[in-house]
């Protein structure tokens, strides 16, 4: 018996090897194109020109920006989520569908077709005329991009948040009530903490991708705003400058990675909560 | 009063979700070569469409790149999940993480790292690199949906299977496999979806001459985009959606069905 | 407490119709019933999480009707306990005084009184998913009574738990009762819970209340079938009254000691299992034969054919299976219903 289970933990060996090659490997090149010049010997100049005014920037718009959609997408997804909850089970989760269905189509072409809905004589900007309204361009502004953010990432908020959401038990809220809790009170005392790891999910993966998106930025932005993910991007495609460009990915890990420890801080305090039950 | 709050909340989402799919859907039978400008209606993109070799091209491309990498990984989540299902809670926890590493990653900081890993390796970009990149992505999706299956799978049935003289092959194609099959699905689904929608990766993994769908209209979009594709995204999208309403209509159908049978039975 | 007229239904199921029920001050009343009779649907509107179609509740001879959940002077035990499992015991139990704003001594002593009440005293810090079930039932209910309720309300609270602690529960509640002084209002489906704890038992089914009464009126004196049925185990038999004090059963004329029910008219006839005596067969009224013998513990379930009814006794003393015996009833034991005037009253052989 025990000779097979050992057999068994050899299945695990291939992706062993594999995420080695493909996952670890990589993420060591990165770091020695950042850490070293042209002809290979160690230098941390890739990384002082990180600093320079025109990166640090670039860096300050995008968590900027990022940090704005990510909140924007709360704020929308948290009473959407609620509302679905309100409703029966299965119509909560049709219309939910309902939401998740515009992640059918390509994300390139809908972002672009948002430029056709701002762009100054854009379908905004008719509608806004024929109601005699003033002109309104967004195109090529950081609110533009925004838009686009939150309408490619605003299902990646509300997922992690209707999952949780809908786990609490309807019980709860009511023995809220019960207890002498108004609906603003339940909602701040027992509705958000018992959300807060949907909360924490959703905001990690509408942030990470808005933080390092290049399309839509170029989409929306004209090429006249620049992101760090459109800088690393050029350095790639078009400077050629690994160095300087892994050095930026580097940036963006560091981001990456604690972003990760606070998703793993409130994992862990919640299933501290459970493992003692 | 209250519900109609809700309702006109719930009405300026769907808005806001469908405004772009619906301008997509426009363009697709817009006569004008150019967006933003109505000239009449046609059919015309959608005839075209099969004749465009370089979009037909870019799809081929995207459909066996998707499938291929969504086997590869899909297999390789079995495997490695049943391997898991031997180990102790620490490697578990370890490999989980390995193996969610390109999902919590940015997709350029993955992209980037494989493009230097192949350069690095002396490979040439092409179709087999997009191939291996798009196995690291869908990885992770696929264990998502295979893992949680195999950890709860009961050990009871796969030895009832021996003990009524099955051998190990047998019991495993007869007994593991059809538990694990609602699994094995969804993660093949995913990471063709995954694999499918993948813009940034193989942006940095594709080399010259070779173009999947997003990167064809990434390429487009500074010259102007073919109307063909929106008439291909737009034959896709109305393929997903009958998809799903024929799922739900099935859903609803057999819960009915089965609300019949409980009312029966209660009387 | 009391209930006007309420009326409610869910899509087009009627759930409750014309319901009227005063509750006393000072009253452990137990509402009873089979599942979807209605119960809970009336302890929700109480609570305040349903209001009524059409009807009227009134508190205190103030309507209450549509106010809401938090502005009531009652409490609830949920269910499924519904504890904030974000919180340890003592955020739990002060939640509802915290939002009051009392004192923070203020809160710590009721804590700590609460605590006590429900024999928890030293969990204030403990994490409430780490607590057994009757645990966490009883943070629940020191939860719900800090906030000094002129009504409890309970739902089914006891249901999740085993028997061993469902019954020392039960005589908690009873002590828990008599040191607070308010007024308890306990939903159940379980019999016995409701004759051993209640002042007064509300049997109710399909949306009607059956009887209202002391659990000792409505074991013994049931007022229909239904309510003989679903308390206690019976032998309910069709029978026609002869006139006052005799009753034609199973092929016998019978003496009873009911009155009133005028001659020739078709009742139901309910004899407790406890209340037969077997006999010899030449003594007895009915002549039979035991079918099966049942040892509980403290009696034996007997079944005997006799007079083509099969009939439960319980008897402390064991019987040979297969011997033939006699039947011998009392008159005071025997009971006369009245048949259910319409068919929504009549659900005793449906299940």
């Amino acid at each position: 018996m025990s000779n097979s289970k050992a057999l068994q933990k050899l299945f695990a060996v291939p992706f062993g090897i594999w995420s080695v090659l493909f996952i670890v490997l990589p993420l060591f090149f990165v770091l020695w194109h950042g850490l070293t010049d042209g002809n290979g010997a160690f230098s941390l100049e890739n990384l002082t020109t990180v600093l320079q005014w025109e990166y640090l920037k670039a860096l300050g718009l995008s968590v900027e920006l990022a940090l704005v959609s990510t909140v924007i997408c709360l704020l929308v997804a948290y009473p959407l989520c609620l509302i679905l909850q309100g409703l029966r089970k299965a119509k909560g989760i049709m219309i939910f569908l309902l939401f998740l269905l515009p992640l059918w189509m390509n994300s390139l072409l809908t972002t672009m077709a948002w430029q056709t809905i701002l762009e100054k004589n854009g379908i905004l900007n008719e509608i806004l005329r024929s109601c005699g309204l003033p002109d309104f361009t967004l195109i090529n502004t950081p609110a533009a991009i925004i838009i686009g953010m939150v309408y490619n990432f605003l299902p990646y908020m509300a997922l992690p948040l209707y999952v949780s959401i809908s786990r609490i038990d309807h019980s709860i809220i009511e023995a809220a009530w019960d207890l002498g809790a108004n609906r603003w009170q339940t909602f701040r005392h027992v509705m958000v903490p018992l959300s807060m790891p949907g909360i924490v999910s959703g905001c990690t993966m509408v942030f990470i991708p808005a933080l390092t998106t290049f399309v839509i930025s170029a989409l929306l932005g004209g090429n006249k705003i620049l992101l760090i993910g459109n800088i690393i991007e050029q350095e790639f495609t078009a400077a050629y400058d690994w160095q300087l460009g892994s050095a930026l990915s580097m940036v963006l890990m560091v981001f990456i990675i604690l972003n990760i420890l606070l998703e793993a801080f409130t994992e862990s305090k919640n299933s501290r909560k459970k493992v003692k039950a | 009063m209250r519900e109609n709050v809700k309702k006109f909340y719930l009405g300026l989402i769907v808005l806001f979700m469908y405004a772009p799919i619906a301008v997509l859907i426009a363009q697709s039978f817009n006569a004008s070569r150019y967006r933003g400008q109505w000239t009449g209606f046609t059919f015309q993109w959608y005839a075209a469409l099969i004749e465009n070799e370089d979009i037909m091209n870019a799809f081929l491309n995207t459909v066996s790149i998707g499938m291929l990498s969504a086997v590869m990984a899909t297999l390789l989540a079995l495997v490695t999940a049943l391997g898991m299902r031997r180990m102790g809670s620490r490697g578990r926890i370890f490999f989980r993480g390995l193996a969610n590493i390109p999902l919590l990653n940015a997709d350029i900081v993955t992209g980037i790292s494989l493009m230097l890993l192949f350069l690095g390796l002396g490979l040439r970009l092409g179709y087999d690199t997009i191939l291996m990149a798009h196995v690291v992505i869908n990885l992770p999706y696929a264990m998502l949906c295979i893992l949680p299956q195999v950890l709860m799978m009961d050990r009871v049935c796969y030895e009832a299977a021996l003990d009524l003289g099955a051998t190990p092959a047998q019991a495993f194609s007869r007994v593991i496999l059809p538990e694990l099959k609602p699994g094995i699905m969804a993660a093949f689904l995913l990471s063709f979806a995954m694999s499918a929608d993948d813009f940034i990766v193989t942006y940095f993994t594709k080399g010259a001459g070779i173009e999947t769908l997003t990167t064809e209209i990434y390429a487009e979009l500074k010259l102007g985009i073919h109307p063909e594709m929106y008439a291909l995204s737009t034959l896709f999208f109305g393929a997903v959606v009958v998809l799903v309403s024929l799922l739900l209509f099935n859903y609803r159908v057999i819960r009915r069905y089965r609300k019949a049978e409980k009312r029966g039975a209660e009387e | 407490m009391k209930l006007e007229h309420i009326n409610k239904s869910y899509e087009d199921r009627q759930i409750l119709e014309d319901l009227n029920l005063t509750i006393h001050e000072n009253e452990f009343l137990t509402l009873l019933g089979p599942s979807g009779c209605g119960k809970t649907t009336i302890l929700r509107m109480l609570g305040g999480f349903e209001t009524p179609d059409s009807g009227r509740i009134l508190f205190d001879g103030r309507d209450i009707t549509s106010l809401r959940p938090e502005k009531r002077q009652v409490n609830t035990v949920f269910q499924k306990y519904s504890l904030f499992s974000h919180m340890d015991v003592a955020e739990n139990i002060a939640f509802g005084l915290k939002l009051k704003g009392k004192s923070q001594n203020y809160i710590r002593d009721k804590i700590k009184f609460a605590l006590k009440l429900v024999n928890l005293d030293g969990y204030e810090h403990a994490r409430v998913t780490q607590m057994s079930g009757g645990q966490q039932q009883r943070i629940a209910i020191a939860r719900a009574v800090v906030n000094e309720p002129k009504v409890l309300l309970l739902d089914e609270p006891f249901s999740a738990l085993d028997l061993k602690l469902r019954q020392s529960m039960q005589r908690e509640m009873v002590k828990l009762k008599k040191e607070l002084g308010i007024t308890f209002v306990f939903v159940t489906h379980d019999q016995q819970e409701a004759l051993s704890m209640s002042d007064t038992v509300v049997v109710m089914n399909q949306g009607w209340i059956q009887q209202i009464g002391t659990p000792e009126s409505v074991y013994n004196e049931p007022e229909n079938a239904f309510v003989a049925d679903f308390i206690g185990d019976s032998n309910i038999i069709d029978g026609i009254m002869v006139r006052d004090k005799l009753v034609h059963l199973l092929g016998k004329d019978i003496p009873c000691i009911n009155t009133g029910f005028g001659e020739n008219v078709p009742v139901d006839v309910q004899i407790r299992p406890e209340d037969i005596q077997i006999c010899s067969p030449e003594e007895g009224q009915f002549r039979g034969v035991i079918r099966q013998v049942v040892f509980k513990g403290t009696v034996y379930d007997i079944t005997v054919e006799a007079g083509g009814f099969s009939w439960l006794i319980q008897t402390i003393t064991g019987h040979e299976q297969g011997a033939e015996v006699g039947i011998c009833l009392a008159a005071a034991n025997i009971q006369i219903m009245a048949k259910p005037s319409s068919e929504d009253e009549e659900a005793v052989s449906d299940e």
